[in-house]
């Protein structure tokens, strides 16, 4: 088990180092200088750009050797510097993602935990009843196939704006301010349903028929037929086949949580809901190097420390695991 | 040896016959493959209907759907047919520029660790797991804020590059079981180079699992890159589905109730990526007979 969880954390290391070499590298290695786009768009007059160019590059560390440039930025993200956000005036950008964060993580936490749940459960049953099977199919694939954002625009267009049952954008109603009153919680819980749902959907979908293909197989599998044959229950080797169906699906939540995350993203968008994924429209609309560096770096480090979770989730529905012989999410 | 070779040949047309017959007879791919052909017809003909740019502005501003502009209009007057056939182009040059790409860096990785195995493969499964567990979309993100031209080419090129790893994993899985038959260690003892091993044994025996991993990693290209160009950062020429949703939901298509903006991209990515995965697991059905249902 000490092997298991070893190796998972140099993986992860390994991934965080290498993400965030990345981070450092494209600013510096993409075509275009940052340096002088900022100054592009500054009104400055020819016979300043050189001093201010130099300024703008021992700002930011560029006059140093790159070996030393590397250095610094490890430094500084160790301790949580992320450098400044352009758009919000100049904000700490760990100030800024820190605000935001609690909205994502209310809207991915649940979406994740109870979309999976809920779809192995449904996948289970579907996979035993025929026409449950049959109506449920078409819908499954299509939940699956369907771009989280559109919808998130058509349950939006449907709930929000022809029956206006929920408001349509925002983290909350634009007439309140944050506080810890009933009716701010209210608007909150209101204003979370539409991107919870459209979240939940689609992977509601991937997980039910993902469930119902491996019940199937699993059922056909030799011990579900040597215990079918020895008389046993059927509801005893059903529960035999779905402990066994679980593992793929808790493998598959690990790969899926890149996914997912950029699923909640372009939802967030689509609502105006004021987490990351707005954030990151600002940034990306507002050429916000800095910021957009920062989101990805949290994106990066979050679902570093999900994967990690489902790693110890994987210990407990995987004895093999515990005893230490093969299994495991490879 | 001509024997042999008869008997080859009238088992793989046994075989192709079969595939066929399947083909025919399952509904999933048949239902599959006509919308997959029904919007390639709209992507390609589309553009030749309304040709000219399909962002210009030449209607009625935000018009409802009729006989001339089928679609409707967008706030600025632009057709949306017009964008959405254009859209279709992009979409599928994307999914399947992309998807490529990613299946011959799947299968490089997956061949290579997977025949080698040993050290080579344990490098490989390192970098195939980082890649693994970085959140691409994240990671293209980052990469495409720094271009200021992008075009679909640039796009597809860059999400084939994040997004083989499980297919390079799937593929190293089905080498390794392959690897131990009597057939390649017979080639491998005659002297046949590496390579030729694995192009000359190996593949063509997982020929349609490679097939069905391309169909999935071409649906899994078109979500990504609807994802990018939703967040403003797709092709700066020209249209994409992705676009359209970004500019419907930037000008407020959605209180101002424009739904013949927002919908036709919506529907046209779901029902084609829909359409390859529903292909997938019908050509699956196919391939391998003990899936077939009775």
């Amino acid at each position: 088990m000490r092997g298991y969880f070893g190796r998972k954390l140099l993986i992860y290391a390994l991934t965080f180092v290498a993400a965030a070499t990345i981070d450092w590298l494209i600013p510096r290695f993409m075509p275009g200088n940052p340096v002088q786009a900022l100054l592009s768009r500054s009104h400055v007059t020819p016979e300043a750009l050189p001093a201010l160019q130099a300024y703008y590059n021992s700002l930011f560390g560029l006059d140093q050797p790159i070996f030393q440039q590397y250095l610094n930025f490890w430094s500084s993200l160790l301790h949580g510097d992320l450098g400044r956000s352009v758009y919000l005036s100049g904000s700490p950008v760990t100030q800024v993602i820190m605000g935001a964060l609690p909205y994502t993580v209310a809207l991915l936490i649940p979406a994740i935990l109870l979309s999976w749940w809920a779809g192995n459960k449904f996948g289970a049953i579907a996979a035993r009843r025929k026409w449950l099977d049959n109506a449920f199919l078409p819908v499954g694939y299509i939940l699956t196939a369907t771009p989280y954002m559109w919808l998130g625009i058509v349950i939006a267009w449907v709930l929000g704006t022809v029956f206006e049952v929920f408001p349509i954008s925002g983290g909350y109603s634009y007439a309140l301010e944050p506080s810890l009153t009933w009716t701010f919680i209210g608007s909150l819980a209101s204003h979370w349903v539409m991107p919870f749902a459209s979240l939940f959907l689609v992977g509601f979908g991937g997980w039910a028929i993902g469930m119902r293909n491996m019940i199937i197989y699993e059922l056909d599998a030799d011990y579900s037929r040597y215990l079918t044959s020895l008389g046993a229950p059927s509801s005893l080797v059903r529960r035999y086949a779905y402990r066994n169906a679980l593992l793929p699906q808790v493998t598959g939540l690990a790969l899926q949580l890149g996914v997912i995350v950029a699923g909640a993203l372009v939802t967030e968008i689509v609502f105006a809901y004021p987490g990351i994924g707005k954030l990151l429209l600002a940034a990306v609309q507002n050429q916000d190097y800095f910021l957009l560096q920062g989101i990805f770096l949290f994106v990066i480090i979050g679902v570093l420390i999900a994967n990690f979770l489902v790693d110890i989730a994987y210990v407990f529905v995987d004895p093999r695991t515990r005893v230490g012989m093969r299994g495991g999410p490879a | 040896m001509t024997v042999g070779a008869v008997v080859a040949s009238t088992e793989s047309v046994g075989r192709r016959r079969e595939i066929l017959y399947f083909a025919l007879r399952g509904r999933k791919v048949l239902i599959s493959s006509s919308i997959l052909i029904f919007f390639a017809v709209i992507a390609v003909a589309g553009p030749l209907i309304r040709p000219g740019d399909p962002n210009a502005f030449i209607g009625p501003l935000a018009a409802p759907p009729d006989g001339q502009y089928w679609f409707g209009t967008t706030t600025f007057g632009q057709d949306v047919f017009a964008q959405f056939a254009s859209g279709l182009r992009a979409t599928f040059t994307a999914g399947l520029l992309g998807g490529s790409i990613a299946a011959l860096i799947g299968m490089a990785v997956g061949f290579v660790a997977g025949y080698r195995g040993g050290v080579i493969d344990e490098i490989l499964n390192m970098v195939t797991n980082i890649v693994l567990v970085i959140p691409t979309l994240a990671l293209l993100i980052v990469v495409t804020a720094y271009l200021s031209a992008r075009g679909i080419f640039v796009e597809a090129l860059f999400i084939g590059l994040t997004s083989w790893p499980w297919a390079a994993r799937a593929i190293r899985a089905q080498t390794f079981s392959l690897a131990t038959r009597d057939f390649v260690d017979l080639a491998r003892i005659s002297g046949v180079r590496s390579l030729r091993v694995i192009f000359s044994e190996i593949a063509p025996n997982m020929s349609s699992y490679l097939f069905l991993t391309f169909i999935l990693l071409f649906g899994g290209a078109i979500l990504i890159a609807a994802s990018l160009d939703f967040i403003g950062l797709g092709p700066t020429e020209g249209t994409s589905l992705g676009l359209m949703m970004y500019n419907a939901v930037a000008w407020s298509a959605l209180p101002l109730g424009m739904w013949w903006w927002f919908i036709p991209p919506g529907i046209g990515i779901t029902a084609i990526v829909g359409s390859l995965y529903v292909l997938n697991v019908g050509l699956d059905e196919i391939f391998n007979p003990r899936l077939r249902e009775s």
